[in-house]
């Protein structure tokens, strides 16, 4: 009897303190489009998540899947980690936004984050980074270095984020320089490192002596490493160890100061679903180091742009610019609207070819 | 549009670079099928001779090292399939499905620590004067040492199987394992030797992906180039040189459709996309009417007592 009533206690004492450790422990869920060792996207998204175990301990779980197929197979995921417990799930790719919005609607108490879709719900946030301005600080780099006046840009799915960065970059490296042609390769993959490499090669052989990449690994970096008198920029991840050429600079998404803070709303019952665009200003997007490859005065335009772009001086969509077909898009002074930019799908003015459909 | 922008002599180049390795691992699958062995393993010991050379590679710092790896990494996993199909004499498509995805999950674990290293490079041949020779100079001997040994092994193996004793044991044992065996030749030990040699092939053709063609290690980047090489050999009909034509068909097309794309031709991507497929195996079906069939023992499971 008494045996029985202390084991009992024990146990109910034991629930409890289960119980009161699971409830301590927020647990954060990942759902990658690529490997972590990317070294570009997924890399960051999950230095982002680093971030967070390093800013509150004990007190968060974090968990991850990597290699997630775009599409169907991502419900399945994500339907794992809410079950497992989740409290706030991050999908990081484009491709996951309507499993996101599918399952976000059978865990109404479940927090999704989906990152640079444009689909929202109550418990679905979106948010992403204006890398445009840092395609700007890119084009204007390109624009100047390129001997060829070739640029070679590999696209991968003509969605509007990618779209968006070809023009930016497009206009302003024909700002510096009106001889500038772009051609344009769709690889229509995030990581594939044989078929970029095939891409950057291609490209090259093509005449092209920048090559921008929208894909996520190094292998276009490796390709023009090969070729010499080639440079690249870091996509998404710093790439340094291709520095300082090809590599002369990069685009870098923080999202650290992003996750820190929404794992914190979650932890505070304030979160809400809102839609979060930051760009340069707000750090969510970082400029790598400009390498010596650069000449000085170059690299002080490229600084000058990040400037202005940084404490919103310049916008990077700043009229006139016409559309591929000669129609006007926006006027002498007037800047792009966010609601255009998000579903941007045409080429500006000299552009060549179409984006596929 | 603007065509001239496309260089024909780097483009020829790039294609051959495209298409070795596929021909490796074509060339050797194609051994293993002639000594009746159907081995549906080709892309799982691509990957693994990919990750085994990369990270000799990158340990020795000698990619010849890396090369040699990768070829006793492919074998080494093909005796897995040795032991299923030829001692265990389990269904031969079961178990090559089997090393496939054994493969690849066994390599991602050993490339863990791999991943965003940069290989040594393997240099490229220089003869002076041969290499400078415009047109024919990039084309011929401008390339790595493991591109012209996919070639003479193409040679090889033709010349084995035409006109050499060993070639027409090996068709032997193929084409009719029980005659074979009747007239005192070891099946069991030839076909082990033949799926041997058919790993070391595939291991090479993925070691050239991860050392040569991008150069890098990540998980699964051989991406599908063992199936294309398994389909290869049949579309080939069991013949060495056809299989470097569709291999270097294969490899240029794909390299044509990027050019096409960054030249600015006018077809839609997704179309180019599909033609490396498309026109690989329409050729090679034309060019296989003449009833050259498979070896008639291929797949079929042989036991000495039966």
């Amino acid at each position: 009897m008494k045996l029985t009533s202390l084991l009992a206690t024990a146990a109910l004492g034991l629930g409890l303190a289960t119980a009161a450790v699971a409830q301590d422990k927020t647990k954060v869920g990942f759902v990658y489009v690529g490997p972590v060792g990317d070294g570009g996207w997924t890399y960051e998204h999950d230095q982002g998540r680093k971030a967070v175990v390093a800013e509150f301990g004990d007190k968060v779980e974090t968990v991850y899947v990597e290699n997630v197929a775009e599409g169907p197979d991502s419900e399945r995921v994500m339907t794992q980690m809410a079950l497992d417990g989740a409290d706030l799930i991050f999908t990081t790719s484009f491709g996951y936004m309507d499993p996101t919005i599918n399952v976000a609607k059978k865990f109404p108490n479940v927090k999704f984050e989906h990152a640079t879709g444009y689909k929202r719900s109550d418990n679905v946030s979106t948010y992403s980074a204006r890398f445009y301005e840092g395609r700007a600080v890119q084009g204007t780099i390109a624009g100047h270095m390129t001997k060829s006046n070739i640029v070679g840009y590999i696209g991968s799915f003509p969605i509007p984020e990618v779209v968006r960065g070809i023009n930016s970059a497009f206009i302003h490296a024909r700002k510096v320089n009106p001889d500038v042609q772009f051609k344009i390769v769709w690889a229509f993959t995030w990581f594939d490192p044989a078929k970029e490499a095939d891409a950057a090669k291609v490209l090259i052989e093509q005449g092209a002596d920048v090559i921008l990449q929208h894909t996520d690994s190094t292998a276009p970096q490796a390709a023009a490493q090969t070729a010499g008198n080639v440079i690249t920029f870091g996509q998404a991840s710093d790439m340094s160890e291709y520095g300082p050429m090809p590599r002369v600079s990069s685009i870098i998404d923080d999202w650290a100061p992003y996750y820190i803070e929404r794992t914190q709303a979650v932890m505070d019952g304030t979160w809400e679903s809102k839609d979060t665009w930051d760009g340069i200003g707000a750090g969510m997007v970082g400029i790598g180091e400009i390498s010596d490859a650069v000449p000085a005065d170059v690299k002080e335009a490229a600084l000058a742009i990040k400037a202005s772009l940084a404490d919103g001086s310049y916008h990077a969509f700043t009229g006139p610019i016409k559309k591929q077909d000669g129609s006007d898009w926006l006027a002498e002074g007037e800047t792009a609207d966010d609601g255009t930019l998000a579903g941007m799908n045409f080429y500006v003015e000299g552009l060549e070819g179409d984006i596929p459909q | 549009m603007d065509l001239s922008a496309i260089n024909p002599v780097l483009l020829i180049a790039s294609l051959m670079v495209a298409a070795t390795p596929i021909l490796l691992a074509a060339i050797g699958e194609l051994v293993v099928e002639k000594a009746g062995v159907l081995n549906l393993g080709v892309e799982g010991m691509m990957i693994v001779g990919a990750i085994s050379g990369f990270a000799i590679t990158v340990e020795s710092g000698s990619p010849w090292l890396g090369f040699l790896a990768s070829a006793i990494g492919g074998a080494l996993l093909s005796l897995l399939f040795v032991l299923l199909t030829q001692v265990a004499l389990a269904n031969q498509v079961a178990s090559g499905l089997a090393l496939t995805l054994f493969g690849l999950g066994f390599s991602s674990l050993m490339g863990q620590s791999y991943v965003g290293i940069k290989p040594p490079q393997m240099g490229k041949l220089d003869i002076p004067f041969l290499t400078d020779l415009p047109f024919i100079g990039p084309i011929l001997f401008g390339h790595d040492p493991i591109l012209y040994l996919g070639i003479a092994l193409t040679a090889a193996v033709w010349a084995l199987l035409k006109y050499t004793r060993v070639g027409l044991v090996l068709r032997a044992v193929g084409e009719n394992h029980d005659a074979a065996h009747a007239l005192g030749y070891k099946v069991v030990r030839i076909r082990i030797m033949a799926i041997m040699f058919g790993g070391a092939c595939a291991g090479l053709g993925g070691a050239y992906i991860s050392l040569i063609r991008v150069p890098q290690w990540t998980e699964g980047m051989t991406a599908g180039v063992g199936w294309i090489a398994l389909a290869l050999v049949v579309f080939a009909s069991w013949k060495p040189w056809r299989a470097l034509l569709g291999a270097y068909l294969f490899g240029g097309v794909t390299v044509v459709q990027l050019n096409l794309q960054a030249a600015g031709v006018a077809i839609p991507v997704e179309y180019l996309a599909m033609s490396p497929y498309l026109i690989t195996i329409i050729v090679l079906v034309f060019l296989s009417r003449d009833k050259s069939g498979a070896p008639a023992s291929l797949g079929r499971i042989f036991h000495a007592t039966h």
